[in-house]
């Protein structure tokens, strides 16, 4: 079972072999303005669509955004395992820096369109909410992986800069509850992420157990 | 005969062509039948002094961002799916405590006296709009049925038609929907039964043929499709309160004093402003409500 999927996964990876410098710069291109395209749609769905309650949908449109792009770049280590190319991981960053921007517009949403910046009112909310107060969590723990995610720090932090991205194991739990508890009553679509983020999570333990397992069966 | 030929119909099969000309003349017959329908489709109402004088939201941003959970939970589904409910025949049941218990048909309300009620609605969810109802006092209704000293509260049931609606498949709520008045809450002139929308009947999404209004509670105590009316001595459950008792009480009169456990009902948005207003208690009611619950500590009774 497990030869056949490597003769399966082998030519295929064979066939993605590394893409030249210059092919690689326009898929990065591509994939940046491509990530641009939700944000299009929920701007032009609020400002010239007929939303009959605009600044909701974009509220809502650029929160469930943050989730896609944390659980996208979520996926690319398993893809990786299953034969991806390994020039796949060299987009995460961009994945994980947009989730930081769909966040931090969100964020920007609430303070602004919702709050209209009564830091009084957005404290005790803090407080208070624990739906806003998981996601004000989620979003001060993703701001030192935002700070951290240039050449730079990778360069300074070494090995510690892996254990810091781990944070993301974190973050992203954050954001699904802050969405399940945000919900009044249908929690279909949370579920749905919760979901997919536990296959996500689930594989990396499987992962990071295997090698004490198959020495425990030995 | 495996094949069958012409000649193998027998002559009784075939429609007679007087009762095949009688189809016709059915057919044609029920289009005019229809036509009464478009007629009422205005109706006509008087003007209320209980109305605001706020200007109302459009009829597409009323009949379009709705919460009516048999059709889905998505805003727009009801607008999609609601079309599907069957409104006619349609019969109301007034039963329970009450000396002369019957059902109503939805002709014999729609000939009640309508009149124009322009009522701000706040949602739970901290959205509010201002709408044009066509409807009666409740209290009308229920004095036809004459309740009897034993009715202390009035409860209200929406259809229950899983053929007709799609949202009732999942079980978000127990079904069917159910809600509740105390029976002065009930008999307030500002609770009306709603037949009609911006001088017209009903739409479906809004709860056609029939739906209770009571302007000063959040939007989901104004129940929709009214199947049954029961009149007992006991609070009745309603659905929300089942569903999470810790945030949606019985009485449910908005107030930005007492918060939903999850988010603040201190403000809302008045759909289509751009900055938010300051809720008010009893949705701005409170001179003609606030009397109603005199005494009662409404942070344990919200």
């Amino acid at each position: 079972m497990a030869d056949s999927t490597v003769t399966l996964a082998k030519p295929l990876a064979l066939h993605w072999q590394q893409p030249g410098p210059r092919l690689f710069a326009s898929i990065k291109v591509s994939l940046f303005l491509v990530c641009l395209l939700p944000l299009a749609q929920l701007l032009w769905h609020a400002l010239l669509g007929q939303a009959v309650n605009p600044i909701e949908d974009l509220t809502r449109g650029l929160g469930t955004w943050t989730l896609r792009f944390l659980l996208l770049t979520l996926c690319v280590s398993p893809l990786r395992a299953l034969g991806a190319p390994g020039w796949l991981l060299r987009l995460r960053r961009m994945l994980g820096l947009y989730a930081f921007f769909y966040v931090c517009l969100h964020l920007l949403t609430y303070l602004w369109l919702d709050q209209f910046f009564d830091w009084a009112a957005i404290v005790r909310d803090i407080v208070k909410r624990p739906f806003i107060t998981v996601g004000m969590l989620a979003f001060l723990l993703l701001l030192p992986l935002a700070i951290t995610s240039t050449d730079g720090w990778i360069r300074r932090l070494k090995r510690n800069w892996g254990k810091l991205h781990r944070l993301v194991y974190v973050i992203a739990p954050l954001g699904v509850l802050h969405y399940l508890w945000l919900v009044k009553r249908d929690i279909q679509s949370p579920l749905i992420y919760a979901a997919i983020l536990a296959v996500l999570l689930l594989w990396r333990v499987w992962r990071y157990l295997r090698p004490t397992l198959a020495a425990r069966v030995k | 005969m495996l094949i069958k030929t012409l000649t193998d119909r027998l002559s009784a099969d075939i429609t007679p062509q007087e009762v095949y000309l009688n189809r016709r003349q059915f057919m044609a017959g029920s289009a005019g039948l229809l036509l009464p329908v478009s007629a009422i489709a205005a109706l006509p109402a008087t003007k209320s002094p209980l109305s605001t004088s706020e200007p109302p939201n459009s009829r597409s941003d009323i009949t379009s961002y709705n919460n009516y959970y048999e059709f889905g939970t998505g805003k727009d589904e009801p607008a999609l799916y609601a079309r599907r409910l069957k409104t006619r025949p349609w019969t109301v049941t007034v039963d329970g405590e009450v000396t002369k218990p019957r059902s109503f048909d939805i002709d014999s309300l729609l000939k009640m006296k309508l009149q124009e009620r322009i009522y701000r609605l706040r949602c739970v969810e901290g959205w509010s709009m201002v709408i044009p109802w066509l409807g009666f006092p409740l209290a009308e209704l229920l004095k036809q049925v004459q309740p009897t000293s034993r009715a202390k509260y009035v409860a209200f049931e929406t259809a229950l038609r899983p053929g007709e609606m799609p949202g009732v498949a999942r079980r978000v709520l127990d079904w069917p929907y159910r809600e509740g008045l105390r029976i002065d809450e009930a008999m307030h002139p500002l609770t009306i039964l709603a037949v009609g929308l911006y001088g017209e009947l009903l739409p479906n999404q809004n709860g056609a043929p029939v739906r209770l209004v009571v302007p000063w509670k959040y939007g989901f105590k104004s129940i929709k499709s009214i199947s049954r009316i029961h009149l007992l001595e006991k609070q009745p459950p309603t659905s929300w309160n089942m569903a999470a008792p810790n945030e949606y009480g019985f009485y449910s009169n908005v107030n930005p004093a007492v918060d939903h456990p999850r988010w603040s009902q201190a403000t809302e948005r008045r759909i289509g402003e751009f900055f938010k207003r300051k809720t008010l208690p009893f949705n701005g009611y409170g001179e003609q409500v606030a009397g109603l619950y005199r005494g009662m500590d409404l942070r344990r009774n919200f």
